[in-house]
């Protein structure tokens, strides 16, 4: 009884998280670009800082009148955004927070998650798909192209760090994980993290979406709360990506002075910020060009990196 | 809870948990949203104008060649998770190595290969 009441807690906190985390990244993401691009909109609702317009917004979708096209495939357009935003509460059962702090251990924790995160992309393929819409026709095609160049070098550079810490258990991998691990692992996180930013279709590969040549992509068609839902899923993912990047890459909650579970979250925050600030900075790629940049940098550099820490950890072993 | 497939119970419970957010999401939805469709708003979207033809219209798929390569290169990088976990145990050390630049050297091959033969463009 005990142990399934503790499983329920868990839960409880996952579900909590998964809906409080990315309301915060979104209302981050309003306020960091307004005041790059001194952009006023946001900044206006409720007075200090809009600290409204995310209620506001909430409300609005909420309030909204669902329209299923006529001319699209209801039971797959209706499906879409729950198949976009299930994967990454899945994901997020797997990330450890602190020692001992996570949903659940599985052994292979590692392979779940990116295994799981491989699904989301579906949800925008079969929205992009079922609306009968040739924006969304070519969004949904963008997003299939985009799946081909960034999910390999994600899959290497989350292996390069699998071999390092010799389990695919993330609390393991976090336990084993060393300071110098950083300069080694260098390499493999900044793929894992640029293959991550075009699985979560931002800017600088939004393409898929791309509003100024095809509206909004999959999601041209969508409205209310289904098209929420989408944008739930979209800042969901950021967190989850940048969590995953945190716990493999940046030593999760390794750190001086402050608790395990603030370190993690510290580090989680500023990957989110590096996520925004990015998307202000760089102008848009070509569909081609991210190809390009993932055959010939992506996948060459991943490989290396599995080389480099083949190498070192068969030196280094007892 | 015991036993290999014993947490994939409480991965499954939080799958639950998922379909209902989502279910309570459009349910409140549709207790507090107007419907009042008309044959206009259901029209297809393309800016305004009325639609041209069909949504689903023909097109050419010019990343094929990606797929392919995507789909053998995914296959091989699955075999790298259960290796990754033993490689460097004891008694395996240099042997496993020279696997793994075995493998490498497939796959950067491969890749190579796909480079000289110019089919990492945008056919």
């Amino acid at each position: 009884m005990a142990e399934v009441l503790e499983a329920a807690l868990r839960l409880v906190l996952v579900v909590a998280a998964f809906l409080v985390l990315p309301l915060i990244a979104g209302q981050a993401e309003h306020k960091v670009m307004a005041h790059m691009q001194s952009r006023l909109g946001p900044m206006y609702a409720g007075g200090f800082h809009g600290w409204a317009q995310l209620i506001a917004d909430g409300v609005k979708f909420a309030q909204k009148e669902d329209v299923i096209p006529a001319a699209a495939d209801r039971r797959v357009f209706a499906l879409a955004p729950a198949v976009a935003l299930v994967p990454y509460l899945l994901v997020m059962v797997v990330i450890p927070v602190a020692p001992g702090l996570v949903g659940v251990d599985l052994d292979a924790g590692l392979f779940f998650a990116l295994a799981v995160m491989g699904v989301g992309v579906l949800g925008s393929i079969m929205a992009g798909w079922s609306s009968g819409n040739k924006y969304s026709l070519m969004g949904g095609m963008r997003s299939a192209a985009q799946l081909m160049a960034y999910e390999l070098p994600l899959v290497l550079a989350a292996s390069s760090v699998a071999m390092a810490a010799g389990t695919l258990s993330l609390p393991d991998i976090v336990g084993a994980w060393q300071w110098w691990w950083l300069p080694w692992q260098a390499i493999g996180a900044v793929v894992f993290f640029v293959a991550g930013l075009a699985e979560l279709r931002r800017p600088p590969f939004d393409m898929p979406i791309a509003d100024s040549e095809i509206i909004m992509g999959p999601m041209t068609e969508y409205t209310g709360m289904r098209f929420a839902l989408f944008m739930l899923a979209e800042y969901a993912g950021i967190i989850v990506l940048c969590a995953l990047t945190t716990v493999l890459f940046l030593g999760g909650w390794h750190g001086p002075l402050l608790p395990g579970v603030v370190w993690t979250l510290l580090k989680t925050a500023l990957l989110v910020f590096v996520v925004i600030w990015v998307r202000v900075s760089y102008p848009r790629l070509r569909e081609d060009q991210l190809q390009r940049l993932a055959w010939i940098a992506l996948v060459p550099l991943a490989l290396f990196q599995l080389a480099l820490t083949g190498v070192v950890r068969v030196l280094l072993a007892p | 809870m015991h036993g290999y497939f014993g947490p994939y119970a409480v991965v499954g419970a939080l799958l639950a948990l998922g379909v209902v957010i989502v279910c309570g999401a459009l349910l409140v939805n549709r207790l507090l949203r107007p419907n009042r469709p008309t044959p206009e708003k259901l029209a297809t979207y393309e800016c305004g104008v009325d639609p041209v033809g069909e949504g689903w219209a023909q097109s050419q798929v010019r990343y094929y060649v990606f797929t392919y390569l995507y789909v053998v290169f995914a296959v091989d990088a699955v075999f790298v998770f259960p290796w990754a976990t033993v490689f460097a145990d004891p008694g395996f050390g240099t042997a496993t190595l020279a696997e793994m630049f075995v493998f490498l050297g497939f796959v950067a091959l491969g890749v190579l290969y796909a480079w000289r033969k110019r089919v990492l463009a945008w056919a």
